[in-house]
């Protein structure tokens, strides 16, 4: 018997060891952590439970029956994080390149079937070269199997990709379709096509990191949410971001006791807000100082940067917050906030977890770029996102809320549960210097009139108070109370149970 | 008594006397600017008139305007503070006709003491030591040369209607004597409209001592005891102390007896400051009569219990001087820094903006903090920058300088600038410890500016241990989240490694408590016990490492923590030990250089140029302009250089970080 124990010991070892010593190496000194080693920093010490160590390639072209390791260049299996269970792949770039096999995509598939079965969160760490070129289609049939077992746990469980190294051709359409991607900055690229097919074709010379480097995704595109110094740092922060997320859609976002009492107040946030309407403040301090102990994940934040979405924990609970952000472009709406926004709103509302609204918005961003891009489209999707949401919305008008955006953001109108403005709130169709030159356009040329009708207009409608007399406005409310009106908000809707009509699916003007 | 007065200030200094005057039983008027509307010093006072826009010129300066913020509340009496109008003998004419006190001097002792060639006339009559020098006018060049050899070398050449700095020029030869005439002459005209330069003796390794005196309208008048303010950058004082660690009982004496004499010469009234320079061998010589409350006045009030301001006040209401000169004791030290909004790591530059969050430390019998902002509040930039000032009392100079260590520790400052690591800095200096001091102390002991290599040397290991109990109380409670898989809950471990700088350091934590945080830490040899009641998200950790009493300042930022002591900021992270040894794995990343180029400070519109390519520029200058959300923000040297190249042009729109122009 000992000696079977022993033939299972070796075996395992060997399967340990990967692509071998010298891959390893080489994976180091490219300053990456194997697949294993980042299982390790992933989850809780000793809770990873491994599957399919043995599994190896059924190819037979091109010698490559000769050449089998077991694995075949992904771990797959599942652990937990701080108790609670999730599921991985991490794709093993020493061993083939961490190419996608027939049997390397069918561990991919087991661990999904099971993660959505059990309903628990799947981490893809991605490192590979692409298709496992020698399998053919049948390489080709492991991806979209996986894209299609993507598509079916999107909603069911949060599906979360972090970009470790290459992920190029068909391969990018999996982390493409799940929650959440994430890279690490120097040693991860992501495109459908590499420079040199771009340069034969577009006559355009890119390296690899301005096509696909997670800057360029993280700033640029939009592709990826967010972006790490290094694997390990990627890792702990993909630990504190599971740490926000509900397990599945059945869940109730999770809860981390916490000591900031719910009706902390903060009396800085009373002189937030400039006096002088065209002055930018930072929402981002709001945010800070609204949460749980001022602890807020930020996704996407290097991206539409005029818009600030995350997570957040009110009185231990996470919830998902949406602000305007007035520092930069005014905080107005435009194609790539819109987009960004409308995602995460979505996703929010897939797993159970409330939203928290900061509104600044001037309105939309105007210009023939916006137009010719779809800006229609592109806003429709956070406004038809918001409306859709039946998880519990808190809405908190800070300051400008003018025009079409302010139905938005998470409008009254739109099912907002609770909205709150602050006494500097102005809500109306838009500024009074553009509204008088419009509903007074033979004044113009008198300056004097023009003035006393500016004066009129903002005293009127430049305040929290005509939406508060039509009931838009649930309350106007003091800054500093705001997280505590939030927090009682929350509280109150923890029960909220509304449904949207029977449908198959919305259709979500995409 | 009065019934109303008149703060004609803004800032911790209106905030001072508005706080005597309550004491007092006296309601007060604040004066403020539109930027100053919601500024501390309004909100406490009982009544609050807005006197114009934000530049002081068109507010704190205007005379006429405060005046009849006067007549409007009613007030009997104005107090100035310092600065803006409380040198300034025709406001205090003004207030006379309309019959309102002016809470300070009369005009002619302001004005006999607001010229350097009159005021050193004064005191050289009066029997008060003076430098030697010529009081005359100088006619010309050849004289000052004659002049400058007969005093003897090495001479200072001064404007004569100069304050600080300006205009002043070091000789310690014919040559540079001829020269620094010429050069001091030509900059008084431009910068006084008024080519009076003077002559000096230049002494040297002198120490800025001051004598607070106090005088009323009955012929009493004290002396009250001497501050040292020798601690100045660019003649801006930065830490001052009372009393001097270098005056002996005998030459206070006989200063404070030069002081008395002074100011009895020019009939002085109310609290004033006789400043000398003192060289190494304790002779003293007169430099100027401030004819205000000064800015550092907490010190004297600190070790002989006299409240100056209100000594002021009473004294302006005609009430006699009841404290007599033996009466007048010493008690303990005290010191005063001065917390200003300003990057001591990019050349003292001034920084403005919102104090996002603003703790300053708890105040007691060994600390006061004199401060006009609170958090949420603005650093404005019409004003000067000091944030406050923070004093502290002790037995002993020793004492003096712990609680003032403490004190800087605990000071919480985020969204601007300070220069609280300097501050920490020069405590720890040895020379300072030692009370070595001259006027030249900044400049000597900081020749290239300021560094974290002047940080005091602080022991890492009551950062490591706190570090790890942090994270470990973070980390357990991580692993009471809800929804963990029964019977398979996380325990958190006990063995970690603290990565500070890059530096591991393995840890090895027994008895944590549940509560608070608390437990033994095992840092190689050395076990660490720590106690302290801290809990999740304070941002001052306050509590006994080693059996020592420590403030560390801690801002969790995502799986990091940054903590303050001592002046400095320290990253630390602390991992699992297999995480530790996998970090040794990842590759260190460099920053790139970026001090060579001006960066956009943000997305916005480059509206204007300040240099061109191949010009020299000082540190400070304006180099370009960049507007964004409608607002101008000009783009300051931080150095001196030279402009290499400007690849932007005017009107050009910029990115966040994007390069303006390289330097060379």
């Amino acid at each position: 018997m000992s000696e079977i124990f022993q033939k299972l010991e070796e075996k395992r070892a060997e399967a340990r060891l990967g692509g071998g010593q010298r891959r390893i190496d080489v994976q180091h000194s490219k300053g990456k952590l194997t697949a294993r080693e980042r299982i390790d920093v992933l989850f809780d010490p000793g809770s990873f439970e491994e599957w399919d160590m043995f599994v190896e390639h059924r190819s037979v072209d091109f010698g490559m029956e000769k050449k089998k390791i077991p694995g075949d260049g992904v771990i797959t299996g599942y652990g937990t994080v701080n108790g609670r269970p999730v599921f991985v792949f991490s794709q093993d770039f020493t061993v083939f390149g961490g190419s996608l096999s027939e049997s390397h995509a069918n561990k991919i598939l087991k661990v999904m079937e099971k993660a959505v079965q059990v309903g628990a969160p799947v981490i893809g760490l991605n490192d590979s070269g692409g298709a496992r070129i020698q399998e053919g289609v049948a390489s080709l049939a492991g991806y979209a199997d996986v894209f299609y077992q993507n598509v079916l746990a999107s909603g069911v469980v949060p599906q979360i990709s972090m970009v470790m190294g290459p992920c190029a051709g068909g391969a990018v359409y999996s982390p493409a379709i799940t929650d959440f991607i994430f890279m690490v900055k120097d040693t991860s690229y992501m495109f459908v096509t590499g420079p040199d097919v771009v340069k034969t074709v577009t006559h355009e010379t890119v390296t690899q990191e301005e096509l696909g480097g997670a800057t360029t995704h993280a700033s640029k595109s939009g592709v990826a949410d967010g972006m790490f110094e290094n694997d390990v740092e990627a890792l702990l922060q993909l630990r504190r971001l599971l740490d926000f997320l509900p397990l599945n859609n059945k869940e109730k976002p999770p809860v981390i006791p916490t000591v900031d009492p719910p009706d902390r107040k903060d009396f800085s946030l009373d002189t937030l807000v400039p006096d002088n309407p065209n002055k930018p403040y930072d929402m981002k301090e709001l945010i800070g100082k609204v949460v749980d102990e001022g602890d807020f994940f930020e996704i996407g934040e290097h991206f539409a940067k005029n818009m600030i979405v995350g997570f957040g924990r009110m009185e231990g609970q996470t919830v998902g917050i949406i602000a305007n952000q007035p520092m930069v472009l005014a905080g107005c709406l435009d194609i790539e906030s819109s987009r960004k926004s409308a995602r995460f709103v979505r996703f929010c509302d897939c797993f159970n977890i409330p939203l928290l609204t900061f509104v600044d918005v001037p309105g939309f961003m105007p210009g023939t770029d916006q137009e010719y891009g779809g800006i229609i489209k592109h806003g429709a999707k956070l406004l038809f996102a918001y409306a859709e949401a039946t998880v519990p919305k808190i809405t908190v008008i800070t300051r400008k809320a003018y025009g079409g955006a302010y139905d938005v953001m998470s409008s009254k109108h739109i099912g907002g549960d609770v909205n709150f403005a602050w006494p500097t709130a102005e809500i109306a169709v838009m500024g009074a210097k553009g509204a008088v030159e419009i509903i007074f356009r033979k004044d113009i040329g008198d300056a004097k009139k023009i003035a006393a009708r500016t004066k009129e207009y903002e005293e009127n409608f430049a305040n929290p108070f005509r939406a508060a007399n039509l009931g838009f406005i649930d309350d106007v409310i003091m800054p500093h109370g705001t997280r505590r009106r939030v927090c009682n908000a929350l509280a109150m809707l923890r029960t909220k149970d509304i449904k949207n009509p029977w449908k198959k699916h919305g259709n979500i003007p995409l | 008594m009065f019934d109303k007065i008149l703060i004609a200030n803004r800032g911790e200094i209106a905030c001072r006397v508005i706080k005597t005057a309550r004491k007092m039983g006296i309601k007060t008027v604040a004066v403020y600017s539109d930027a100053d509307k919601e500024a501390l010093h309004v909100q406490m006072a009982d009544e609050a008139v807005r006197i114009g826009e934000a530049t002081s010129a068109k507010s704190y300066l205007k005379a006429d305007r405060i005046i009849r913020a006067c007549k409007r509340t009613g007030a009997q009496a104005v107090h100035p503070g310092y600065g803006f109008l409380s040198e300034n003998k025709d406001f205090q004419k003004a207030l006379k006709r309309e019959k309102i006190a002016f809470i300070g001097p009369d005009a002619k002792a302001i004005e006999a003491m607001g010229d350097k060639i009159t005021s050193k006339k004064l005191a050289d009559e009066a029997g008060v030591s003076t430098v030697p020098g010529h009081m005359g006018i100088i006619k010309g060049t050849d004289e000052a040369v004659e002049i400058a050899k007969s005093i003897g070398y090495p001479v200072m050449l001064k404007a004569s209607a100069g304050g600080g700095g300006k205009g002043m020029r070091i000789a310690h030869n014919d040559a540079e004597a001829r020269e620094g005439f010429e050069r001091a002459t030509s900059e008084a005209i431009s910068s006084f409209g008024d080519d009076r330069v003077f002559i000096e003796k230049f002494v040297e390794q002198p120490r800025h001592i001051e004598i607070q005196v106090l005088a009323d309208r009955h012929g009493n008048c004290i002396y009250v005891g001497e501050r040292e303010c020798s601690i100045q950058r660019r003649h801006q004082k930065v830490i001052e102390e009372a009393p001097s660690p270098f005056i002996d009982e005998k030459t206070r004496k006989s200063m404070g007896k030069q002081a008395v004499a002074l100011a009895k010469a020019v009939d002085y009234v109310s609290a004033g400051t006789v400043e000398f320079i003192v060289d190494a061998k304790r002779n003293f010589y007169f430099l100027e009569m401030n004819t205000r409350l000064q800015v550092e006045h907490p010190v004297t009030e600190l070790i002989t219990g006299i409240d100056l301001v209100e000594w002021m006040i009473k004294i302006a209401n005609g009430e006699k001087l009841t404290v007599k000169q033996s009466n007048v004791k010493l008690n303990g030290w005290a010191m005063e820094s001065r917390v200003y909004a300003e990057d001591p790591y990019r050349n003292f530059l001034p920084s403005t903006g919102r104090l996002v969050t603003y703790r300053p430390p708890e105040e007691s019998k060994n600390v006061r903090v004199d401060t006009g902002v609170y958090e949420g509040g603005e650093i404005s930039m019409f004003y000067d920058p000091m944030v406050a000032k923070l004093c502290t009392w002790g037995k002993t100079r020793k004492e003096a300088i712990a609680h003032m260590r403490d004190a800087l520790d605990q000071y919480y400052i985020r969204g601007i600038s300070h220069n609280i690591p300097f501050l920490a800095s020069v405590m720890g200096k040895d020379r300072f410890i030692k009370g070595q001091l001259t006027t030249n102390f900044i400049a000597e002991e900081y020749p290239d500016g300021f560094s974290d290599a002047d940080l005091p040397p602080d022991d890492p290991t009551p950062l490591v241990a706190v570090a790890a109990l942090i994270h470990r109380a973070h980390s357990n409670r991580a692993a009471h989240i809800s929804g963990r898989l029964e019977g398979h809950e996380e325990s958190v471990s006990n063995s970690w490694v603290v990565d500070i700088g890059g530096k591991q350091r393995a840890v090895e934590i027994s008895d944590a408590a549940e509560e608070g945080i608390s437990g033994s830490v095992k840092i190689g040899r050395r076990r660490i016990e720590v106690d302290s009641a801290w809990t999740f998200g304070q941002p001052l950790f306050i509590g006994s490492v080693d059996g020592k009493d420590v403030c560390i300042q801690v801002d969790r930022d995502g799986i990091g923590y940054l903590l303050f002591h001592n002046g400095a900021k320290v990253e630390a992270r602390v991992y699992t030990p297999r995480e530790a040894e996998l970090v040794k794995l990842m590759p260190v990343k460099v920053a790139p250089d970026m001090s060579s180029f001006l960066l956009s400070p943000m997305p916005g519109l480059l509206v204007s140029v300040e240099v061109k390519e191949g010009q020299q520029f000082k540190a400070g200058e304006n180099l370009a302009i960049v507007e964004a959300m409608k607002m101008e923000n000009v783009l300051k040297a931080e150095r001196d250089g030279v402009v290499k190249k400007i690849p932007e042009e005017a009107g050009a729109s910029l990115a966040v970080d994007q390069i303006i122009m390289e330097f060379e």
